[in-house]
């Protein structure tokens, strides 16, 4: 097997990886960087997140404030010794994007412009447009092009973290074009591959979230945090599920129900603002998972408008007009127009919540380090948390830049402390030999396509905004059904260049693994907090589950659940409002 | 190991797929007609250089169907190119109404030579 | 939901079976509002999994879907099937080796970006603490050059680029170029090695189709030709006022 040698290998070149990759490269220029992505990074997804990224700047606004707003958003699941590090760290990592160039909107005296965004009190989401999260993206992997030290593996799968008894030594990928597989010796390994949407079958996410990187660290022994934590964005298009990203209602967008009437105020987020006019953490601009819910409880009462493809709320920008539409939202108009044939300065477009982040993955520390010495892990992929039970939107894009750059930072601590390296040559074979069993395999009678729309199924029935103990018992044996069943997968394409049915393969293997995480998770937490809401326990139980929960692979079987205490510090938990009363 | 990326031949069916292909070399073509034009206005002053008798032949020669048609096909060849390049001077040069300047400019310098010929 | 027949004929290669690409022809049943993609993941999913092509986000920011659609490059998550009639023909990118079916190899469009130093080459230190000033015209002035997805359909529509590989096309200058005119940038010499070569600006005949088929507005072509004035311009000074050269 032909083999890369490297000091640190990076995997998934989205906002995290990239950034952990520049961090590195600037700290240390001698050092070796494998930047390893199954995608070339500009089509990470990091390039869909259109509304901005939150770092205080402005008078007026303080740390304090958004270490409130961040930690009373998650239901006081997030550790809050990680949200005060990631506070403080925010507004300089937003900084430095912008020294390398990222074209943020501006005031009109030159200074970087803020929005409003859901859940924050004041405004502090630093933005490009509506197209944030591609200019963080695309400003990144420009940079990187910079530092010859960055060695990239564009079209690598990563399939397996190698790990002897102690710690994580490499990785085994395959390249896609070639179909052959390559094992990378690495002192440390950075997991940045992103979420795992595509489990559901509504989703903003795009075809390559499938929580691959999830999966590796689940595997070699990394429990995954807080997986039941999934959360539902508001305003997706209810064809394609793609974003309408929240700075509509920042600027002042409405939501309505069928009736034409804002309905958010019956559900806590009241009292109605005056349209056009919104007021900071109520109605439209409260928290995904407020609003989420909102429709479910208003779709229950029959007030949603029935489109061809299921119910949905309406997303008024009308009175933005059309100059504000253009200059700030100029991507949402293109996509309603293009997908829905409707025109947001003329008619109100038809949305629904879709599955947008996952607020749990690789259970981290606040220095972004896994339990596994050498393995590290940043972005949505990771769980640290800071994001608890529910993400304030723009906290995201920042988290990225935040601990891209912090697990770049401890993966070369350990690396200068690391002596000795090992190949793990036998580790790496057996790899080899566990692909091929499914290069070679016939007879087996199930199909990718056929457990994917099954598992896709199932996550929507039964682990979607409301939770049932009986749905989710019934998802639990359905995803252990497919896990036995995934064993006797076949392949339709069986040749080694760019296959794309073996891609899907281990994608699904991926989801999974993690879908099974997602409802064990959720079975086991007997309350309702933030995103994960349960109709038989519908109230939040602070004595048994302010904790995480920890997901722990159990070889042929579902993992096993157990609980880590959150870390509160300043922050004792109270009552989420985002009635006006708080103004 | 496997692999064989494969390179597909270019032939000039490339500017058949598209009008905008054709409109193209129409306008890249027009410069035969011009660079023909001026090798004629080339050889006229050759001719009036070599007396009246010459000078006469050429515009004889000027006045023939075959010269009229060439001309009339240069004139339509040459507002082509001149409408295309003042249409896509904007892209170069996004300075306000530039586009507008040169027809203004096209037309003043045409009333201009037209005075002299008249 | 209404549904429509729809005939797709798809450019396969597979090098480990195929000597040359070949047709293949499917045909199903549609939703009326899908795009191209939407059919092709059909395909894959219900009638032939060996089917190898690129997508993600289905909102074409991305740029992974580009290929050629009844001839023209587009975006497959943008191609809707309401604008078109008939048997649909797809094929990979133009332009571009085919690795398999629909997947092209884009070694030389990655290689060329990296080439033009797409990257803040700073005028001057950041203010202490704080962010470079830039006001909004100053944003507007390159805004529109930084919506590049990186689709490289302008490669393929482009006629220099077929007959000529080594030229640096549209999307590679246009993205040197959005770096000159940043504010905040002052590498426009550092650039203009790649920029002004004989294979960077200087080889397009402004046929105009990168502009044509741009998903994103990008203008290229426009981009090309002001890095032409530019070129001049600066070679021009250089030469007659030798004094305002920088210190090497």
């Amino acid at each position: 097997m032909e083999t890369v040698s490297t000091d640190v290998a990076i995997i998934g070149a989205g906002g995290a990886g990239l950034r952990a990759a520049l961090a590195l490269a600037e700290a240390a220029p001698k050092l070796r960087i494998a930047l390893i992505s199954k995608v070339y990074p500009m089509r990470s997804h990091t390039c869909a997140a259109e509304g901005g990224a939150a770092g205080v700047i402005k008078p007026g606004d303080s740390l304090e404030q958004h270490f409130d707003d961040t930690v009373g958003g998650g239901d006081w699941l997030c550790d809050q010794d990680a949200v005060d590090y990631f506070i403080a760290e925010a507004p300089k990592e937003l900084l430095q994007l912008e020294r390398w160039g990222c074209p943020w909107s501006r005031e009109p005296d030159g200074s970087v412009a803020v929005r409003p965004f859901g859940g924050m009190k004041l405004m502090r989401t630093w933005f490009a447009a509506d197209k944030s999260g591609f200019h963080i993206l695309h400003t990144l992997f420009q940079t990187s092009l910079k530092y010859p030290s960055i060695r990239r593996f564009d079209e690598y799968y990563a399939t397996e973290l190698l790990v002897d008894g102690a710690c994580c030594r490499g990785l085994t990928a395959i390249e896609m074009r070639s179909g052959q597989m390559r094992r990378f010796d690495a002192t440390a390994v950075i997991l940045a591959g992103g979420g795992a949407g595509r489990i559901f079958p509504f989703t903003t996410n795009g075809a390559i979230k499938t929580g691959d990187a999830m999966a590796m660290a689940y595997r070699a022994g990394v429990p995954l945090k807080d997986m039941e934590f999934v959360q539902y964005h508001p305003t997706g298009l209810p064809n394609t599920g793609t974003l309408l990203t929240e700075a509509c209602r920042g600027e002042g967008g409405v939501l309505l129900n069928k009736a034409g009437r804002r309905f958010l105020q019956d559900y806590g987020m009241g009292p109605e603002t005056p349209r056009g006019h919104p007021v900071l953490k109520t109605m439209e601009l409260g928290p995904r998972d407020r609003v989420s819910q909102a429709f479910w409880q208003e779709q229950k009462k029959g007030n949603m408008l029935p489109t061809q493809w299921g119910d949905c709320m309406l997303l008024d920008m009308r009175h933005l007009g059309e100059k504000t539409i253009n200059e700030r939202l100029p991507l949402v108009r293109d996509m309603s127009i293009s997908y829905m044939g409707v025109d947001p300065v003329r008619d109100p477009v038809p949305v629904r919540p879709v599955v947008h982040y996952m607020m749990g993955g690789i259970h981290t520390d606040l220095r972004a380090a896994t339990p596994l010495p050498g393995l590290f892990a940043a972005g949505e992929c990771a769980c640290v948390s800071i994001n608890g039970a529910n993400r304030l939107g723009s906290n995201s894009l920042t988290e990225l830049l935040v601990f891209g750059r912090r697990a770049a930072l401890s993966a070369l601590d350990f690396v200068e402390q690391k002596k000795d390296a090992k190949p793990l040559v036998a580790e790496a074979d057996r790899a080899q030999a566990r692909l091929r069993e499914l290069f070679q395999r016939t007879g087996g009678g199930e199909t990718v396509a056929g457990l994917r729309k099954e598992m896709l199924q199932t996550m929507e029935e039964h682990a979607g905004i409301y939770r049932s103990g009986e749905g989710l018992g019934a998802a639990c044996a359905k995803l252990a059904e497919l896990r036995r069943r995934y064993r006797r997968i076949e392949l339709h394409d069986k040749t080694n260049v760019y296959n794309t049915d073996l891609l899907q393969a281990l994608e699904l293997g991926s989801m999974l693994d993690c879908a099974e995480a997602v409802v064990q998770s959720a079975a086991a937490r007997r309350e309702s907090r933030g995103a994960h809401q349960r109709l038989d326990f519908p109230a939040r139980d602070d004595r048994h589950f302010l904790r995480h929960s920890l997901a722990t692979y159990d070889a042929g079987g579902p993992p096993r659940i157990s609980y880590q205490d959150v870390v509160i510090t300043k922050s004792q938990p109270g009552v989420r409002d985002y009635s006006g009363a708080h103004a | 190991m496997s692999r064989a990326p494969y390179e597909r031949p270019i032939t000039s069916e490339w500017i058949f797929r598209h009008p905008r292909y054709l409109r193209y070399m129409v306008r890249e073509f027009s410069c035969l007609f011009i660079g023909g034009w001026t090798l004629l206005m080339v050889w006229g002053l050759h001719q009036l250089s070599q007396g009246p008798a010459a000078w006469a032949a050429f515009l004889e020669l000027l006045r023939s169907p075959a010269s009229v048609g060439f001309h009339l096909l240069t004139l339509a060849f040459a507002l082509y190119h001149s409408t295309t390049w003042f249409n896509l001077t904007p892209k170069a040069l996004p300075v306000p109404f530039i586009a507008a300047a040169h027809y203004a400019g096209w037309a003043a310098l045409s009333v201009v030579i037209l005075a002299l010929a008249l | 939901m209404s549904e429509r027949a729809v005939e797709l004929e798809v450019l396969r290669y597979n090098p480990e079976t195929d000597k040359e690409p070949h047709f293949q022809r499917y045909a199903l049943s549609c939703p009326q509002e899908w795009v191209v993609l939407d059919v092709l993941n059909k395909i894959k999913e219900s009638v032939d999994p060996t089917l190898s092509y690129r997508w993600s986000c289905h909102m074409a920011v991305c740029g992974s879907c580009g290929m050629m659609i009844n001839g023209e490059p587009k975006l497959a998550c943008k191609a809707f099937l309401r604008d078109y009639r008939g048997t649909i023909r797809v094929e990979p990118l133009r332009h571009f080796p085919i690795e398999r079916d629909l997947v092209t190899v884009i070694d030389d469009f990655v290689a060329k970006l990296a080439r033009v130093k797409p990257y803040l080459i700073p005028k001057e230190p950041p203010p202490e603490g704080a962010e470079y000033r830039q006001t909004p015209a100053q944003l507007k002035r390159y805004k529109q050059f930084t919506l590049c997805i990186n689709c490289m359909l302008c490669y393929a529509a482009c006629p220099e680029y077929g007959l000529i590989p080594k030229y640096l096309g549209p999307a590679a200058i246009a993205l040197g170029h959005r770096w000159n005119l940043d504010s905040r940038d002052g590498g426009r010499e550092a650039r203009q090695e790649e920029l002004a070569a004989t294979e960077g600006a200087w080889e397009c005949s402004f046929v105009g189709a990168c502009s044509e088929v741009c998903p994103e507005h990008v203008d290229p072509a426009g981009a090309i030709q002001q890095v032409k004035i530019e070129s001049t311009v600066d070679w021009y000074r250089a030469h007659l006022m030798p004094w305002t050269n920088k210190q090497k």
